[in-house]
């Protein structure tokens, strides 16, 4: 059943402890800039803490792997819709170990798992797959090729998966995310107007679009508990007032400002540190 | 294929000689009609008589049907009961014998073929006659209902299964007035005719009349048509069912269709039958209302699936193909829970299980499994563990590979859908199925510019191009300007964003030009459909271009809603097949029943309790009519163009369009789109304007565009954006102008009128006037006109107009009609001749272009300022110049189109035609014809006489359009300038006048005298004839352009198809000269398939 009108449901969320090799991969994109282990331990902890305690979500937690230095960033290794779990393929050939984690995570979920690597040219993060509840963006980056693109279409039949070209280094979520059943949130750099641009386009459907200044803070997490008690994480105001103020916008919403600068550092975002699956026990 | 492409160019400093040119003309006519009125009635007297008495019941069934609704949905009827022979007179007027005729006869192709001012005077007219011949009561009415079933039985028993409804009584007790009216019309819209003043006088003065009546009574008169339809559909009924199938004599075809429930449907039609008609039949049989949303389909020879369009003769659609179609949905409705009938629900769930099955519509796992558990439910019921055991379900397939995994899955869930019922089920199952990315997405292979292999899909909101399944852009109908197709390379022209400065072409290229037409087509459609209130116009036909004239004809998908909630029936009964078994499920045997079981739709939906009575009545007259009743008359019009299909497409189509303006009027408010509408014309004209001006527009693209583009290169606009800014700002124009013109035009026309009175005494009882008659007639109206010159041009618009509203006069006015209709049209007629002694049979389709939006909004416009009358009359005018620009394309000869097709068919291709004369009459009479249905598509235009051209110049009329033009009045002076001087064909009337005033008019305007296509069985020969009319000094200018195009399957005589031209290029323009002949010959591999 393709649309899900009730976009933001979720029963479980997957994470990954921070790694002692945290900011050691060569393939970060942080300018040198001094990651503190500690502190994004501790932003972790918040953060799972939330998501565990203020939004009621089933927590699987896998164990960190400093083998794995990004493995933390769990939402590139899977993309997951209704019960079905697609296995990405990371353009980075040194975390594709990471997927084995999680693959076994959502097999014991009981979740229909793809493992759409059966391609070596295709290479598919999942920080580039949008899902908005009725259909799939998916960002054509440094990471993700037309190929990658394909493993969503071929995946998740019911949904139009729409290619969104993304410029610079960054995935597509990198500067929007869903804010709301029907509302984008995203950012304000050229390359944010250009996707969204491109998104609208493509769509079907029409969505809210709330812009905030920066780039970084269009990464949210929307999670709806009950029948209508809308959440949303969203960057700290110490580190994006202006945004976290066009938050503020949300009526009826409670919003969770949540701390990520350490992972942000590495090129993380609030998002890309769990995957939420809407699992209902009864199937 | 092979083609020859003829332009003959002569130029001559014409004056006044146009009225020499036409007398010869009538002689010509004269032995055409007399050959066929023995038979067919082909000519254009006989044709009066007969042929009118056809339309004249047909125009007494509207008038009593419905006085909006004018047509009748009797296309069925008459599309069922081929013609006797189908023949030649593809003259539309010719009476029941040509299917088409029938058709007309119907009603409905006259109305179609009518100007919209034209119809609603018809109505009026029709009205009017029946009050004063005492139609108002409804007594009468019915006698002559009753008249007319029992002509009709005659009729059946000789033309065998004409099936035509009209009653031959109500025919001559309104032959005249009727008679008059269609001749009238087609004059009218044949622009050159000459006409007698009588008509005209009568008819201006009542037109205004009329106009008002209508105004004011339109709801009464509603009323009456609805009584009187159901009086006469009574007695219809009656008398129809006894001769339920065809008639011995004509030649029937056993169909078969497949049905969605897996059977097979045999299904007996007449050879020459419209697709409306097995459509009907078919949807009769499994009981099914709200079929707008279905049709049937078939294979070509490259087995192709191709939609067989309903206003087309299915024999020239599937050529050579087995009679064999496929039953499916066409239009996937957004929302099925819209759907007013479980039954329809049934059905569209029966599709989407073939669909998905098939592989057709991608599901999930998941999804199949869902799907399939309420497959399940609806056939089997509740889950029932003792009954459905393992492997209960092996028998269906649920997905294009099923795995025993799906099948466990789909038992789980099926006992989780204990209690629905069928019906519920069939809707959770449509809940699901319609969220499906790819649901009603119509794909089509293709490649961009840069060949990159990607999938073209159309669907509901606009078009979708997907690489490898990956969606990577998408172009909702707003967003679209044009959409065109040449050869095999078919155009989107997209609406420039916020950002952007022009609009941009992109082009991709589909395997062949059949693909592509059918892409067209399917867009034009679907665009239709889901986006318009109710069906453009197919754009005039007969032009310089021969590119397709194809439009939807059916209703919009907002018509059919608004048609279903009209639905009063209890819900049918309908057995559900069980879809691993193929069994014929439903009631319907097998066996080819005409009458037996009707189309419960009309008669369910006009009148309830009718029942099968009426059901059988529409067996013979498609339910339309009696929808119409019931519905208002602007869908009644509708219904019309459907059932009519036969001509439908491209001539009815005009006509249609200006009604469906005044039901846009009312159903505007519905739509949601209007605001947007309005707002993305006024955009898309500044934006033509930009584009104008900017010589060379060269879209921009911003990354994502170039992105996007890359695939799908830009193409540089050029041309064809002038083009499209020209249509656009003419179309805008045209809606204001006609208001304000039309009512000068009708004074004008009045004054005119009396100056022609002389001629009109001359023509008295159309019948059986020998030809030498015709021909002195004809010369002295000739004489007249050519005397009168400008003033007269308006007149006669004035008269085509008058006539058809007023047929009171009927005995005179048919008469005249003929005569001016003939004596214009000999020169076209001959002509046609030489392209007939070819005997080719061409359609060049390989171009067509549609703008999708500026229809819309259009349409909307015009209703909205204008009265809806004033809107039916101005849209005509538009649809001229539309027509004519859209023209300027050079012909290719390649493509066989079916829209020539429908042409030829009016020409009586499929028999064999015995001696060239008989071509010729024939060929006179759709000439003559012509003039009087406007909208036709088959019909050479108005002849190449300068006479005509004088007369028909409508100058006057454009000029106001121009003047009037509203709001950006500016900018569309500008750029309409050029392109005003086109005028519309059927119009006849060419501005130059429009061109002065503009100051800027380069161009000559020029004035597609004719069109013609004449149909054989291997070949089919289109004749254009372009006069373009300068006025130096105190001299004028004639040039006469021809192109004749001959298209066929067999080898052609080139040399002896040229020189044939040119000499009858010389009898017809004696005093011209030719200064130019080309000859282009295209061989190209035969493709089958029309479409």
């Amino acid at each position: 059943m393709a649309g899900t009108s009730g976009y933001g449901k979720f029963t479980h969320a997957v994470v990954r402890g921070i790694p002692d090799s945290f900011g050691k991969s060569k393939a970060t994109g942080s300018d040198g800039e001094e990651v503190d282990l500690a502190k994004a331990q501790r932003q972790y902890g918040v953060y799972t803490g939330i998501l565990r305690q203020k939004l009621g979500l089933q927590l699987i937690e896998i164990p960190a792997d400093s083998t794995l230095p990004e493995s933390w960033r769990v939402e590139d290794t899977a993309i997951i819709q209704g019960d079905t779990a697609l296995i990405t393929q990371p353009w980075d050939k040194d975390r594709r170990r990471e997927t084995e984690a999680v693959r076994k995570v959502l097999e014991e979920l009981k979740l229909r798992v793809v493992d759409g690597a059966d391609d070596e040219s295709a290479t598919l993060d999942g920080s580039d797959v949008l899902f908005t509840g009725r259909e799939f963006f998916v960002g054509l980056s440094s990471w993700t090729n037309h190929k990658g693109a394909e493993l969503v279409a071929d995946t998740f039949r019911d949904f139009a998966v729409s290619t969104v070209p993304v410029s610079g280094a960054a995935h597509l979520k990198s500067f929007c995310s869903m804010g709301g059943p029907d509302t984008i949130v995203t950012g304000s750099s050229e390359g944010a107007k250009q996707a969204l641009k491109a998104m609208e386009q493509l769509t079907d459907h029409h969505y809210e679009i709330l812009t905030v200044p920066d780039d970084a803070a269009a990464n949210c997490i929307y999670i709806r508990v009950g029948s209508n008690n809308n959440y949303l994480l969203h960057g700290s105001t110490e580190e994006y007032p202006e945004s976290a103020a066009a938050f503020q916008k949300l009526t009826d919403y409670t919003l969770l400002p949540t701390s990520c600068s350490e992972t942000s550092k590495l090129g993380g975002t609030l998002s890309s540190c769990s995957l939420l699956i809407n699992r209902r026990l009864d199937l | 294929m092979m083609t020859t492409e003829t332009g003959l160019e002569s130029e001559v400093k014409k004056e006044p000689e146009q009225a020499e040119e036409q007398p010869a003309a009538p002689e010509l006519q004269t032995q055409a009609q007399d050959e066929p009125a023995t038979q067919q009635q082909v000519h254009p007297k006989q044709e009066h008589t007969e042929a009118e008495k056809p339309e004249e019941l047909t125009d007494n069934k509207e008038t009593l049907q419905s006085t909006t609704g004018e047509q009748p949905s009797g296309e069925e009827h008459t599309d069922t009961p081929t013609s006797p022979k189908p023949a030649s007179p593809s003259a539309q007027t010719s009476p029941g014998l040509g299917k088409k005729e029938k058709e007309e006869a119907s009603g409905k192709g006259i109305s179609r073929f009518l100007p919209p001012w034209l119809k609603k005077q018809k109505s009026q007219s029709q009205v009017e006659s029946k009050e004063s011949l005492g139609i108002g009561d409804p007594v009468k009415e019915e006698g002559d209902v009753q008249e007319k079933k029992s002509e009709k039985e005659e009729k059946r028993e000789q033309g065998g299964e004409d099936g035509i409804d009209k009653p031959p009584e109500v025919q001559r007790s309104l032959p005249q007035d009727s008679k008059a009216d269609e001749k009238e019309e087609k004059h009218s819209i044949s622009s050159a005719e000459t006409q007698p003043a009588k008509e005209t006088r009568k008819d201006s003065l009542e037109k205004d009349v009329d106009l008002k009546e209508e105004k004011n009574g339109a709801g009464e008169e509603i009323q009456k048509k609805i009584k009187e339809e159901e009086n006469v559909q009574k007695p219809e009924l009656k008398a129809e069912k006894p001769p339920g199938k065809p008639s011995k004599k004509m030649k029937t075809v056993v169909c078969k269709v497949m049905m969605l429930e897996g059977m097979e449907f045999p299904c007996e039609v007449e050879k020459r039958a419209k697709g409306q008609v097995l459509f009907n039949k078919v949807c009769e049989n499994i009981n099914l209302l709200e079929k707008d949303y279905f049709g049937l389909t078939y294979r070509s020879n490259s087995d192709q699936k191709n939609w067989l369009d309903p206003a087309k003769e299915i024999k020239r659609q599937i050529r050579s193909s087995p009679w064999q179609f496929a039953f499916s949905v066409k239009f996937y409705p957004p929302d099925p829970s819209q759907l007013t009938e479980d039954i329809t629900r049934y059905y569209l769930c029966l599709q989407l299980r073939q669909d998905i099955a098939s592989g057709r519509l991608p599901c999930s796992f998941v999804t199949h499994a869902l799907l399939g558990s309420y497959c399940l439910q609806a056939e089997l019921g509740d889950y029932d563990p003792e009954e459905h055991r393992v492997g209960y379900i092996s028998d269906f397939q649920f997905a294009p590979t099923q795995t025993k995994e799906l099948e466990e899955k789909v038992v789980e869930l099926h006992k989780t859908h204990r209690g629905l019922t069928p019906a519920q089920a069939d809707a959770q199952f449509l809940e699901n199925a319609k969220k499906l990315s790819m649901y009603g997405v119509d794909l089509h292979h293709a490649k961009d510019l840069e060949r990159v292999d990607i999938m073209l899909g159309v669907c509901a909101n606009g078009l979708l191009i997907y690489k490898d399944r990956l969606r990577i852009n998408r172009f909702a109908w707003p967003k679209i300007l044009k959409i065109s197709y040449k050869r095999s390379n078919f155009y989107i022209k997209i609406r420039p964003g916020e950002t952007e400065q022009f609009e941009s072409t992109i082009g991709f290229k589909l395997l062949n030009h059949r693909a592509a037409k059918r892409l067209w087509k399917v867009c034009v459609e679907h665009h239709t459909f889901f986006r318009l209130v109710s069906p453009e116009q197919p754009p005039k036909a007969k032009f310089l271009t021969l590119g397709s004239k194809f439009r939807y004809s059916g209703r919009t998908q907002s018509q059919t809603r608004q048609a279903s909630t009209l639905i009063d029936r209890p819900a049918p009964y309908f057995e559900r097949t069980s879809s691993k078994r193929v069994s014929g499920s439903l009631d319907g045997a097998p066996v080819v029943r005409v009458t037996d079981h009707n189309l419960v739709d009309s008669s369910a939906a006009e009148i309830n309790g009718k029942g099968d009575t009426a059901a059988k009545d529409n067996g013979k007259e498609p339910g339309t009519p009696s929808r119409t009743q019931l519905e208002l008359s602007q869908e009644s019009k509708v219904v019309e163009q459907q059932s009519d299909g036969t001509t439908a497409a491209a001539t009815g189509a005009e006509t249609s369009e200006m009604e469906r303006e005044e039901e846009d009027s009312q159903l505007q408010k519905d739509l949601d789109k209007t605001q947007e509408g309005v707002l993305k014309h006024q955009a898309s004209i500044s934006e033509l304007k930009r584009s104008f001006m900017e010589s060379s527009p060269e879209p921009r693209p911003n990354q994502w565009e170039k992105r996007l583009t890359t695939t799908l290169p830009l193409l540089t606009q050029g041309s064809l954006e002038e083009e499209i800014t020209t249509i656009l700002l003419s179309k805008e124009s045209f809606s204001n102008c006609l208001t304000g013109t039309f009512t000068t035009t009708a004074k004008r026309a009045a004054e005119g009128a009396g100056a022609k009175a002389p001629a009109e005494s001359l023509s008295p009882f159309p019948s059986t006037r020998p030809s030498e008659t015709l021909d002195e007639k004809q010369k002295s109206e000739m004489g007249e006109e050519a005397e009168v010159e400008i003033e007269e041009t308006v007149i006669e618009e004035i008269r085509r107009t008058s006539k058809v509203k007023n047929s009171p006069d009927t005995t005179e006015s048919p008469a005249a009609a003929i005569m001016s209709g003939e004596g214009e049209k000999e020169p076209e007629e001959e002509a046609s001749k030489a392209s007939t002694s070819s005997e080719s049979h061409s359609e060049s389709e390989d171009e067509a272009e549609y703008h999708p939006q500026v229809a819309v909004d259009q349409i909307r416009e015009e209703t909205e300022e204008n009265d809806e009358e004033l809107g039916k009359e101005c849209q005509v005018p538009a649809e001229q110049q539309l027509e004519e620009i859209v023209l300027p394309p050079p012909p290719e000869v390649q493509g066989i189109a079916d829209e020539e097709k429908q042409e030829c068919k009016h020409l009586g291709e499929d028999e064999a035609r015995s001696s060239p004369a008989e071509r010729k009459t024939e060929q006179e009479a759709e000439k003559a014809e012509e003039p009087k249905v406007n909208g036709e598509v088959s019909h050479s235009v108005p002849e190449v006489i300068p006479q005509v051209i004088c007369c028909s110049e409508p100058p006057v009329v454009k000029t106001e359009m121009m003047t009037i033009s509203d709001t950006s009045a500016a900018q569309k002076t500008e750029i309409s300038t050029k392109e005003v001087p086109i005028v519309h064909t059927e119009t006849k009337t060419i501005t130059y006048e429009a061109a002065q005033l503009d100051g800027s008019g380069d161009g000559e305007p020029g004035i597609l005298m004719s069109a013609q296509t004449i149909t054989s069985e291997s070949l089919c020969t289109t004749t254009t004839t372009h006069i373009t009319k300068s006025v130096k000094g105190g001299l004028s200018e004639t040039r006469i352009e021809k192109r004749i195009i001959i298209t066929g399957d067999a080898d052609i005589d080139h040399d002896q198809a040229l020189a044939q031209a040119i000499k009858e290029a010389k009898e017809q323009h004696p005093d011209m000269s030719v200064t130019r002949v080309v000859v282009h010959k295209e061989t190209e591999l035969a493709e089958d398939g029309e479409d």
